[in-house]
């Protein structure tokens, strides 16, 4: 019987000293770049022994799980304002790209031939402009036979990243959005039907003649969608594809930005996307174990020099260099017990 | 007697054992009660702590109003409220008139042969998981429902009429009506399930003397047992009742997810359950979660209601 005892408390020592050995990252938070961490996760943990656990439970989750520190870090699509951070305590900086698409089911109509502006989706959306063939839609789409259609409107049911991205949008371009509705990951929809998650919505448009909404990116790409191109800044009406949102990315001014609380959407440059935006990683400002802290930031350094093929290959646009050398000085914000910075 | 007295002084030392043994175990099965009670009154202290805010914020307006809007922090219940009992009330309209046929076939008319067949495939549609109803109610169900219901009432309707107005919305196949049939589906097995163990409590002496009596099968069901089980299947009614109330996926799936009163049947709508599922992941403000905990404990009370009526109409079936 003793000798049992104490064969199971030597393996219990041997299981702490070996959790002690290889480390454990724990983050929770967005679940749009969750497939992109573990495809990250499962590289670094091969290289470095170091495992990341990230549970993908929505951003307002991991707004909550990192305020109470019962994970390393949390991840949020949509960005804390410098002041909320500096009441938390936090510290956040981006990590990858991504981008809302206007997506459609027109009969006859094929991808990328119809144009819109910002203001146009934002009347749609609205329920103002009811008809395919409005002369409001016909103004940018001269020489594309619009059907008369019934315009039936699709967003996100769920509260979502995607759809604080696409209602801040609306939100920039259409001062009645901005007064009536206004951004946040679920709004009070003025009119249309709500699909669950990105293949909800897709589902919804797929299904219905006469259907817009809005996906991510990736999923739009992933399922040949008939997508729309958008005015963007300069004018110009540009394809969602990756190198847009990259120059959406490149041409936004990140260092006046504090806490890089910047949505890049309408951002200037002639092939930028307008409706493009980072998701962000949140840690506390003070560290209460050093070593935990220089952990997490050693696996989003090592992901920013090794993660980009990663990341390109899930279809998520990874973050221009100039940007990357900013977010590695903003770390000097994150301190340990001792006042110093925990990454050097 | 004696024989047994004698047996426990042969082992004393067995019965003392046994005795600790019986009061460990019963011990352990009031623990087990207890702690279920405990948890089932912690669960409402905490949704009442938790919703608390939303029901000082807004007072009763927060039952009456049906505006919903996350950005203003406005949060009135009464569409999501209207929405559940709409559905879950549509969706026993259409799965009561089912399962009474299925339980009447099973029990009175059934082949043998063919009564474990039918048993078992109905017993099944009960072990379907409520996500994979939700899938198939969208992508399969809500087109060919749109093309082959919708277009044909919506069409159907003259303009101008009251038809119109409540068969408007978008022909796409999402929508209340579309999903009380997906929940009708969902709760058709417990009902028939329920109805069919009632009427197999019918003494066969009862339903013999009405055959004597020259009844026909129709007028024996009609005249002698449904009125004999009448009050136990209100239970069972309850009881079906009482899962499409709380079903979350499967409606989040199809229901179109508006917030507000539904104006038609075909119109989108939001019950309590798939306004949760939807919003509670990435609700950050403090209103926002609270509102959702609120309409949780609105949901609980609900669902509560139905139950112990259900088991007040079942037992009184029992015991009479």
């Amino acid at each position: 019987m003793f000798k049992r005892y104490v064969a199971a408390a030597a393996g219990a020592i041997a299981m702490i000293a070996s959790a002690a050995s290889a480390a454990t990252i724990t983050g929770a938070g967005a679940t749009f770049p969750a497939p992109v961490y573990a495809k990250w996760a499962e590289a670094y943990k091969a290289q470095t022994g170091t495992a990341l656990n990230y549970q993908a439970i929505g951003s307002g989750g991991g707004i909550k799980q990192i305020t109470a520190s019962t994970v390393d870090f949390g991840a949020t699509d949509k960005p804390l304002k410098p002041d909320d951070l500096a009441t938390a305590g936090l510290v956040m900086f981006p990590t990858v790209i991504g981008g809302v698409v206007p997506v459609m089911n027109l009969p006859g109509v094929r991808a990328g031939q119809i144009k819109l502006t910002g203001a146009q989706l934002a009347d749609i959306y609205r329920g103002v402009i009811k008809r395919w063939n409005d002369p409001l839609i016909a103004k940018t789409n001269a020489g594309v036979a619009l059907p008369n259609l019934p315009i039936t409107v699709v967003h996100r049911s769920d509260g979502s990243g995607t759809s604080f991205v696409f209602t801040s949008y609306l939100s920039m371009k259409a001062a009645h959005w901005a007064s009536e509705v206004g951004a946040n990951d679920s709004v009070k929809w003025p009119t249309g039907l709500g699909g669950k998650g990105n293949d909800g919505v897709a589902a919804m448009v797929k299904q219905t003649e006469g259907a817009i909404g809005y996906v991510e990116y990736a999923y739009a790409k992933q399922n040949s969608m008939t997508y729309a191109l958008m005015q963007n800044k300069a004018g110009k009406f540009v394809t969602p594809q990756a190198a847009n949102f990259r120059a959406a990315a490149a041409n936004a001014k990140w260092s006046s930005a504090p806490g890089f609380y910047l949505l890049l959407l309408d951002q200037p440059g002639a092939d930028a996307w307008p409706i493009t935006a980072a998701t962000f990683i949140l840690v506390h400002a003070k560290q209460e174990d050093a070593a935990k802290g220089r952990e997490v930031l050693s696996f989003f350094d090592w992901a920013y020099k090794n993660g980009d093929a990663a990341a390109a290959s899930l279809d998520y646009v990874p973050l221009p260099a100039d940007v990357k050398i900013l977010i590695r000085a903003s770390w000097k914000k994150v301190v340990g017990p001792d006042g110093k910075p925990v990454y050097h | 007697m004696t024989a047994a007295i004698e047996s426990h002084e042969a082992a004393p030392a067995r019965t003392a054992k046994g005795a600790v043994f019986d009061r460990t175990f019963e011990a352990l099965c009031f623990g087990a009660a207890t702690l279920l009670l405990t948890a089932l009154g912690g669960l409402i202290v905490s949704l009442a702590i938790g919703g608390w805010p939303a029901f000082a914020k807004f007072g009763p307006r927060f039952f009456i109003s049906s505006d919903w809007d996350p950005v203003q922090e406005v949060y009135g219940a009464s569409g999501a409220i209207v929405g559940t009992l709409v559905s879950s009330a549509l969706a026993l309209l259409f799965a009561l008139p089912l399962a009474l046929g299925v339980a009447i076939f099973l029990v009175e008319l059934c082949p043998v042969r063919l009564r474990r067949p039918i048993g078992t495939a109905v017993e099944l549609l009960a072990g379907i998981p409520s996500i994979v109803y939700g899938m198939w109610g969208l992508f399969v169900f809500a087109p060919w429902f749109a093309h082959n219901v919708q277009l044909p009432i919506m069409t159907a309707a003259p303009p101008g009429s009251i038809w119109e107005t409540i068969t408007s919305g978008v022909p796409n196949g999402a929508g209340i009506l579309a999903a009380s049939l997906i929940l009708a589906i969902m709760i058709l097995p417990f009902i028939a399930a329920t109805l069919r163990e009632l009427l197999l409590t019918i003494p066969p002496a009862v339903r013999e003397s009405a055959y004597g009596l020259g009844s026909n099968t129709f007028e024996v069901i009609r005249k002698v047992s449904l009125p004999y089980i009448r009050t136990g299947a209100v239970g069972a009614i309850m009881l079906g009742l009482g899962r499409a109330l709380g079903e979350t996926m499967a409606v989040t799936f199809i229901i179109g997810n508006s917030h507000g009163f539904p104006t038609s049947i075909f119109a989108s709508g939001a019950t309590i359950a798939s306004t949760i599922a939807n919003e509670f992941a990435e609700a950050t403000g403090e209103l926002h979660t609270a509102s959702l905990i609120a309409l949780g404990l609105v949901l609980f009370v609900i669902t509560f209601a139905v139950l112990a009526l259900a088991r007040l109409m079942i037992g009184r079936q029992v015991n009479s």
